[in-house]
């Protein structure tokens, strides 16, 4: 009985410690339904009694291209750290080249060199080259975020399968490619999902690429969208919090659809296996 | 904040048909990284070492100067501030997302009804695009009409210009930078304790072991490599934190709020006439930092892999 109460009252505690923490979550959403002149207000309006989407009707004027670009470069994000990772997962998984174990220390190292460096040194090349304000070019830029991250998770997940599988298509007359595209490739799934999951996550969210290569082109992401409203003087929170909540839907949906490949890829490598 | 993994160490060398194969293979990301890494990092030291102005930056030629971007950089008056800011900036983010993340972790370890549901909530803040999280953190910490401000009046405190007054906006990015960095903490901290023995506390138990007790004989010395590496991490990731103080203060008012970062960003591209060769100093020295306690982070890595 007592025991019973005790565990109630850690899920009363864990709701209240979960509500705090999401408080701010939830602030954005009011505002977002909230008129601009009850924003204002002293208190402030604790539910958006006077509901409005007017935000929202803001968002769908002036941002669905903003959103289209996003989906696109976080798409194309996606694919192309994929497309690089998981052949290189696999040779350092099951081909172990000499100099892998190096090429392995080199992506840790990258991974570590703020994003502000590399956007520097992208805008002089993309200067030169002609490629600022393209969205080939932000996809390039933004895979920088995942490409290491992605090898790395690709060699952790494929040196798990099993050689004896690998070895029986090697005796049936399978060449390394066969073998990649046949067996490593579908038991790879997971890592594969973690990977474009992240990929896509970081290319959505992306603001300094963005801001430093895309900065007044004709397509722009969401996050300058955002960014633009705050910017403005006469500053429409009502709007600029529609807009956030908006931008964080995917988030929203990765959470809710892939929770597990998350977890995954948050403890990946941070914890020894 | 992202997270290294590594890769597993080759033990068996194999066939020579198969190495060809392995090159093939990771010939893509080679290139990758020598046209997509290297060759930034290339130019962007470059810059930091020649005498760049807007025309010589689009046109070329620009002169050699060796290290007077980084002379002028060190004489700026910025620099001292700059420098300051992102230690404490660093050090406070770090201190207080590990404290919250370990309590929590150890909360969360006791399995009570929608645990596993209420932690993966508490997931939300490190998803969210950082742009979101500040611009929220901005509208709560506003001046006239943030809620927080709106509490501490009940308190008979305030308002407080947190973003607007020099010595809280420093105070208020830290803040915002903590809620997004508790999440991480959270999860690889309980992914630590999930593999502490339970018999171990069971035993501490039947010795009379209070909870208290438990926590720092038990839970804290047997935590301690995964603490190490969280932190070590963390720190690596606080140090290139951008985007949260540039949308929030932008580095102000003054230097307020300025980090190496922000700074960087700033010289760069934060102004009409920008000022490439010291913003790319600032950003090498930046890196240099990292790259020190990211060596720091392998070593550790390793160490903790031998002794397993």
């Amino acid at each position: 009985m007592t025991r019973d109460l005790a565990r109630l009252g850690k899920t009363a505690l864990g709701l209240l410690l979960t509500a705090i923490m999401l408080f701010p979550v939830y602030w954005m959403v009011n505002a977002s339904f909230t008129r601009d002149q009850d924003l204002r207000r002293t208190p402030p309006s604790w539910f958006p009694l006077h509901g409005t989407l007017e935000g929202y009707r803001a968002v769908l004027r002036d941002q669905l291209p903003h959103l289209a670009t996003s989906l696109v470069v976080a798409l194309g994000t996606a694919a192309l750290t994929v497309a690089l990772s998981a052949p290189a997962g696999y040779a350092l998984a099951k081909l172990r080249p000499r100099g892998g174990a190096a090429l392995g220390f080199v992506l840790l190292i990258a991974q570590m060199i703020p994003g502000i460096i590399m956007a520097m040194g992208f805008y002089a090349i993309y200067l030169g080259a002609g490629m600022l304000q393209s969205l080939g070019g932000l996809i390039v830029a933004d895979s920088t975020l995942a490409v290491p991250f992605g090898v790395l998770i690709c060699t952790a997940f494929m040196s798990g399968i099993p050689g004896e599988l690998l070895q029986a298509a090697r005796t049936d007359g399978a060449g390394p490619v066969r073998t990649f595209w046949s067996i490593v490739l579908p038991m790879s799934r997971n890592a594969l999902v973690t990977v474009s999951l992240f990929a896509f996550l970081w290319a959505w969210s992306d603001f300094v690429f963005a801001s430093t290569l895309d900065g007044g082109g004709a397509h722009q992401p969401i996050t300058l969208g955002i960014y633009h409203y705050i910017g403005n003087n006469n500053q429409q929170w009502n709007a600029i919090m529609a807009t956030a909540v908006v931008a964080s839907l995917p988030a929203a949906v990765i959470l809710v659809l892939a929770q597990r490949y998350v977890a995954a890829g948050v403890t990946a490598g941070a914890v020894k296996d | 904040m992202r997270r290294p993994t590594v890769p597993v160490p080759p033990s068996r060398r194999p066939r020579c048909r198969e190495r060809w194969a392995a090159w093939g293979f990771l010939a893509p990301v080679l290139a990758y990284l020598v046209l997509f890494y290297a060759y930034p990092l290339y130019r962007n030291l470059d810059l930091s070492l020649r005498d760049y102005t807007v025309r010589s930056f689009v046109q070329g030629g620009a002169r050699f100067s060796g290290l007077q971007n980084y002379r002028t950089v060190f004489a700026d008056p910025t620099f001292v501030p700059a420098l300051t800011h992102t230690l404490v900036f660093t050090a406070l983010s770090l201190i207080i997302q590990y404290a919250a993340g370990l309590a929590l972790a150890v909360f969360f370890n006791q399995h009570f009804r929608l645990s596993a549901t209420l932690r993966a909530l508490f997931l939300v803040p490190w998803l969210l695009p950082l742009i979101v999280s500040a611009s929220t953190w901005a509208w709560l910490l506003n001046s006239d009409s943030g809620v927080v401000n709106a509490v501490l009046r009940w308190f008979g405190v305030g308002p407080v210009d947190w973003l607007t007054s020099p010595q809280w906006s420093l105070v208020s990015v830290v803040i915002a930078n903590i809620w997004i960095g508790i999440p991480f903490n959270l999860v690889v901290l309980y992914s630590g304790l999930q593999a502490i023995p339970t018999s171990l506390y069971e035993a501490a138990s039947v010795d009379g072991a209070s909870a208290w007790q438990r926590f720092w004989r038990i839970t804290f010395p047997l935590l301690r490599p995964v603490s190490a590496i969280t932190l070590l991490l963390g720190l690596i990731y606080t140090l290139k934190v951008f985007d949260i103080v540039w949308i929030m203060t932008r580095g102000g008012p003054g230097t307020s709020s300025t980090t190496l970062a922000t700074w960087s960003y700033r010289l760069g591209f934060g102004s009409l006439l920008p000022r490439f060769g010291p913003g790319a100093a600032v950003g090498n020295l930046l890196v240099l930092i990292a790259l020190v306690f990211g060596l720091a982070y392998i070593h550790l890595q390793r160490r903790q892999r031998e002794e397993a």
